[in-house]
């Protein structure tokens, strides 16, 4: 009875949470232009995406921007995840946190209206008519992705055993080299989580993007947004489907991955 | 060590530099606009304007409260559910949490819109079968059920990731000692997942209190919360300065809710994130 009651209550949460999305594929198939009357199966609104030299340059923007500002907040993070961690409890170290976290604890439309309010600022100060730019969304990217990099880098960084870099050195590396030898290594997993959640964020914000982007560079987000200020046709629809496919092959191939890893290391034992 | 210590000094400036101009110094900007007109003399008249907004951060607050327990009401049995599954189950519900989230919001409201609007879906359905279409748009219950339906994953996740975590020994012990089921509940598993349920709700509450997406699309244009309020100042008004003080006072709001939530929270000081 009790098993019956929660299965029934698990399969409610999941039909909940699937329908839209499950309307959204149903939908663009659609052979009208509807979105909520269904009159005959149609691959038209994939041609016509696909046709779209605008989808392709947003898909082409919002993965440039994705990369490039998760690469340079893995750098710039990873850096100041070392820092952080070799300095010693105090009002300095607590500090330099309380800042990190800012980002993370403001709502999105507050950290987008500061930036942007920001680069108009020193917009005028220089003169400039436009000061929204690729150059400000890249930044305001970098800005909010950093928090996530260094707190996915820091803990890693505190698990590392000192005493090896310390053999490292003694054994006559150079601090340098027992840095990217010994204790890189050992954070790599934490580097590479933190990329992942940057380039992940990256590729869904709209919120930032949205105070943040000049008139020239649109990514996927913001044109899905420009979208549904009109009425929508099936072709956003069969976007989102093909975003909704791609995320479940690559959710489905990592759980496998992670699946097997598993497997091996119970075999190990 | 004391060989690194100038090396990994020189390693945080970039970051300390970058926090500096993009983090600390456009809040201090948000301040300049929300205390000085257009023209960037002194005014407490962006101030005094907050007055007129005095309801909208009201409904905010009280659509985002609501929306915040129901989704707590939703997720806390998922979730306990979902931890007493076999390994195996749990990773593929886990999965099926996560694979909603990973779809843009935009995109999930909008389909909302399309299935609850006055030409909807259901509206469609039930006109098939003979049934006057109901109003289901253009309502609080729809902006708040928007928002349960975007934030649900974020409450399921914390709270989820404690009670895994939970040891079953100690239940089993519970059991031995004589506890039924509710006592259990009550005095085992509730204490412990505290710490996911302030996480939780802080993950819930702080993006719905600041949305402008979802009251636009199921709020019909007929409910304004903060967030509508602030991006119509910003992108179609041109008001910095007005944007800049309901901003300042959006973020106050959510400092003081955060330091109430991590006073509930007591000795766990370590919150999930």
């Amino acid at each position: 009875m009790k098993k019956t009651l929660s299965g029934i209550f698990t399969a409610v949460i999941y039909i909940f949470l699937f329908a839209p999305l499950l309307v959204m594929v149903f939908f663009s198939f659609n052979e009208s232009k509807s979105t909520s009357v269904f009159s005959g199966f149609s691959l038209r609104w994939y041609r016509e995406l696909f046709a779209s030299s605008d989808t392709v340059t947003a898909l082409k923007n919002t993965l440039i921007l994705a990369l490039l500002s998760a690469f340079i907040a893995t750098l710039i993070g990873t850096a100041a995840a070392v820092a952080i961690s070799k300095m010693k409890r105090g009002a300095a170290r607590s500090a330099v946190m309380t800042v990190t976290n800012i980002p993370m604890m403001n709502p999105d439309i507050v950290t987008g209206v500061s930036m942007m309010l920001l680069f108009v600022f020193v917009g005028r100060l220089i003169g400039s008519a436009t000061s929204l730019s690729f150059a400000t969304l890249l930044i305001a990217h970098i800005t909010f992705n950093l928090p996530y990099v260094i707190l996915n880098v820091l803990p890693k960084l505190r698990q590392t055993d000192r005493h090896l870099s310390e053999a490292a050195m003694d054994l006559g590396s150079t601090p340098l080299r027992a840095f990217f030898n010994v204790v890189l290594p050992q954070a790599y997993s934490g580097i590479l989580s933190g990329f992942l959640m940057a380039f992940t964020l990256s590729l869904d914000d709209f919120v930032i993007s949205y105070y943040t982007n000049g008139a020239t560079f649109q990514t996927l987000p913001l044109k899905i947004f420009a979208m549904t200020k009109k009425t929508v046709k099936p072709d956003m629809y069969a976007l989102s489907s093909v975003i909704f496919v791609t995320v479940l092959v690559l959710l489905v191939v990592s759980n496998l991955i992670g699946n097997n890893q598993e497997k091996k290391a119970v075999r190990k034992n | 060590m004391h060989r690194k210590s100038l090396a990994s000094r020189i390693a945080g400036a970039p970051y300390y530099l970058w926090a500096v101009i993009f983090i600390v110094v456009p809040l201090a900007v948000v301040v300049y606009y929300a205390f000085t007109d257009s023209g960037g003399s002194l005014t407490l008249s962006n101030i005094v304007e907050l007055k007129n907004y005095g309801y909208t951060f009201l409904i905010s607050i009280e659509y985002s409260v609501i929306a915040t327990v129901i989704t707590l009401v939703l997720a806390y049995p998922f979730a306990y559910i979902m931890s007493r599954r076999r390994a195996s189950a749990q990773r593929i519900m886990m999965m099926l949490v996560m694979l909603p989230m990973w779809m843009n919001l935009l995109i999930r409201t909008y389909s909302w819109m399309n299935i609850l609007e006055k030409n909807g879906i259901i509206n469609n359905l039930l006109a098939a079968v003979g049934i006057e279409p109901l109003k289901l748009i253009g309502t609080p219950g729809a902006v708040i059920f928007g928002m349960v339906y975007n934030y649900l994953p974020y409450m399921i996740l914390p709270i989820y990731t404690v009670m895994s975590k939970i040891d079953t020994s100690l239940l089993e012990s519970a059991e031995d000692l004589g506890s039924n089921s509710m006592s259990k509940l009550r005095r085992v598993i509730l204490p412990l997942s505290i710490p996911g349920v302030v996480s939780g709700i802080t993950m819930v509450f702080v993006p719905s209190v600041s949305t402008f997406y979802i009251s636009q699309k199921l709020g019909g244009g007929k409910v304004m919360l903060v967030g509508d309020v602030i991006e119509r100042q910003i992108q179609s008004s041109y008001n910095y300065n007005l944007g800049a003080s309901l901003s300042l006072v959006l973020m106050a709001l959510i400092l003081v809710s955060m330091a109430i939530m991590n006073r509930f929270a007591g000795e766990n000081d370590e919150i999930i994130v």
